[in-house]
């Protein structure tokens, strides 16, 4: 993304219009500035909070908030801050992949149904289908048939990782290929795509070249949005107890392990949960900003 | 107008059953066996004979056929039979569950009243709490309703309903025993105290899907009535002297509710398969748990059973929104 927001030379770049835009959306740029801030926390954070995630202190365990332990520590004795940065560390990274696989699958489909008219029956047929499944269910089904053999393939936590990014990924990609195939079904009739055509541009240079870029405003927005839907799914699925596995948290897990206390230590369920809702709140804010900011009906109004 | 729903009906059978085949094929790879209960003291062959019983020995295609067959043709005989006291259904073979070994639609009959109760309440609750907020917030933009509508909806949607049940368990479970925690399913509404019981049980439940659900409805309704507010028609209204009620919440309401009332449509099944995790956060025993105890359970025909009922109401509503939205605009004509 921020390629594109880089200055080309001399000439005001459109993105510098989309970014002036952008600031003036006061929820946007908090939810911005809360979402690198929970990034860097969780990424950074681990290296800097002496406690490590899995050490086991069973004497300090179920501690209340202290100095030491700001967020308390489990039934075990681990740290729970360090156990939030890390769960969110898997979060995110969960988030953000499977985002990434949704939209290159979602882009890909799109354009492919867009610029070449054969494919375009197939492929929307084919999105139309996975529109029908019953996303949830299958998603359980599918972890739970796979979850052993990719265990045993790339280690347990790799195996479960590879997993859920790729089941989230491979079922929330039909709505940016519809958005995309729309958007460009509508620029192929455009004069500068004749004109390129005219002077012989092969299809592939066409579309990676005319097509992909100006393509980009709703792609981006459905990042956005890929990327709360993911995190919600991770912890949707880790809450139902089939996600990762218990000594390998995320906000999910934290929270679903967290369910058993609920009567004794609610703050358990607090903490992950709200984690994972202001993440979310924070990327749907960026997401309204982002979608303001790249309608030039509305910019530079 | 018929002809295209007659189109989209006969469409809707091989999507059906491409999607039953899908279902089918991913659970073919399921490594669990039925027989693993069975106690060792059972010889092989015995067991054998019992894998045959259940109809396990056979090639896959066949298995999917005979699966069909149950579900299409047998079951829905069997409710026939149950209705009007016929027999036609006599001494057919049924789905039948591994677990329990009783039919699996006799399971799922106990358990869709829970999940219609609370599941419908909470999308009804949450489409009449919606519309009223979309029609006030597009009405009065950027005031504050607006803004504080569009903040709490933003919140309604960006909060995972598994963290506001659990919210709302810890406040008014633990902290204020309000409401019990647990849905509480053999208790029978027979007078006034028991419905109270009962509503109290339903309350936490219907509205943290509530909330869910209201939040995207009104975000669309407002969207959708901005969109008519400013259409040359509504000017019209006004400049007959028509009064800003009838303008309002006759012309622009009737209008814009097209889009809103597909929408609504098509959330139904959406709904059901989100159900799956408040019903695992209020221990409601409905369709959705049925399904995670069925799951880890490796009761295959239940977990196909119910999927794929899962995807007969995506596609029932899927096609009625189109139907729907063909009805309602006349704009719109599909042939």
């Amino acid at each position: 993304m921020t390629d594109f927001i880089q200055t080309s030379g001399k000439a005001r770049n459109q993105w510098w219009d989309v970014w002036d835009q952008f600031r003036t959306h006061k929820g946007a740029m908090v939810g911005a500035a809360f979402f690198v801030l929970i990034v860097l926390a969780v990424f950074i954070g681990p290296w800097i909070w002496p406690i490590d995630a899995t050490f086991i202190d069973i004497r300090a365990r179920n501690q209340g908030l202290s100095w030491a332990h700001p967020f308390g520590t489990d039934q075990l004795g681990r740290d729970t801050f360090a156990r939030m940065l890390k769960g969110g560390q898997t979060s995110v990274a969960v988030g953000l992949t499977a985002m990434a696989l949704s939209l290159v699958v979602g882009t890909g489909i799109g354009v492919l149904a867009g610029y070449f008219k054969r494919l375009d029956g197939p492929l929307m047929r084919f999105t139309d289908l996975f529109l029908a499944l019953p996303l949830l269910p299958l998603l359980l089904v599918i972890i739970l048939l796979f979850r052993d053999p990719l265990r045993a393939l790339f280690g347990p936590e790799t195996g479960i990782f590879i997993l859920i990014v790729f089941v989230i990924g491979i079922t929330s990609w039909m709505q940016t290929a519809r958005i995309v195939r729309g958007d460009v079904l509508a620029l192929k009739e455009r004069e500068f795509v004749l004109a390129a055509r005219s002077i012989g541009t092969p299809s592939h240079r066409m579309i990676l070249r005319h097509i992909l870029p100006n393509v980009m405003s709703p792609i981006m927005v459905s990042a956005t949005l890929g990327i709360a839907n993911a995190i919600i799914t991770e912890s949707a699925l880790s809450f139902l107890g089939l996600g990762f596995p218990s000594d390998f948290p995320t906000w999910g897990r934290l929270l679903f392990d967290g369910t058993d206390y609920l009567q004794q230590y609610p703050e358990r369920v607090l903490w992950p949960g709200m984690a994972i809702s202001l993440t979310v709140l924070s990327v749907n804010y960026i997401g309204d900003g982002l979608r303001d900011a790249l309608d030039p009906r509305i910019r530079g109004r | 107008m018929l002809n295209f729903t007659i189109r989209r009906l006969l469409m809707a059978i091989p999507t059906l059953l491409l999607i039953g085949l899908i279902i089918f094929l991913l659970l073919e790879l399921a490594p669990g066996d039925p027989m693993s209960q069975v106690p060792l003291t059972v010889p092989p062959e015995v067991k054998e004979k019992m894998r045959e019983a259940l109809g396990l020995g056979e090639p896959t295609h066949i298995r999917f056929w005979k699966w069909l067959v149950q579900f299409f043709v047998v079951e829905p005989q069997y409710l026939l039979d149950a209705i009007f006291g016929t027999e036609f259904a006599e001494g057919k073979l049924r789905v039948i569950s591994w677990q329990t070994r009783s039919p699996v639609m006799d399971i799922v009959a106990q358990r869709i009243p829970q999940t219609l109760w609370v599941i419908g309440m909470s999308y009804v609750v949450g489409v009449l709490i919606a519309l009223p907020i979309g029609i006030i917030s597009a009405y009065r933009q950027y005031s504050w309703f607006d803004q504080i509508g569009t903040f709490v909806s933003m919140i309604g949607f960006s909060v995972p309903t598994f963290f506001s049940g659990v919210l709302l368990i810890v406040i008014f479970s633990v902290n204020l025993g309000w409401f019990p925690s647990i849905y509480d399913t053999t208790l029978k509404v027979t007078d006034w105290s028991s419905f109270f019981q009962q509503t109290k049980q339903m309350a936490m439940p219907v509205f943290v899907l509530a909330l869910y659900n209201a939040a995207q409805i009104s975000r669309f309704m407002r969207a959708s009535m901005l969109d008519n507010l400013n259409q040359d028609y509504v000017r019209t209204a006004r400049a007959k002297g028509m009064t800003e009620q009838v303008v309002v919440l006759v012309h622009v309401l009737r209008n814009s509710m097209i889009p809103v009332i597909t929408v609504i449509a098509l959330g139904v099944p959406q709904v059901f398969g989100g159900a799956i995790i408040t019903e695992q956060v209020f221990k409601v025993n409905g369709l959705g748990q049925l399904l995670i105890t069925a799951i880890y359970a490796n009761d295959i025909p239940m977990v196909q059973t119910l999927t794929f009922i899962f995807a007969v109401l995506i596609v029932v509503f899927n096609l009625i929104a189109d139907v729907l939205y063909g009805i309602l605009d006349p704009r719109i004509r599909y042939d």
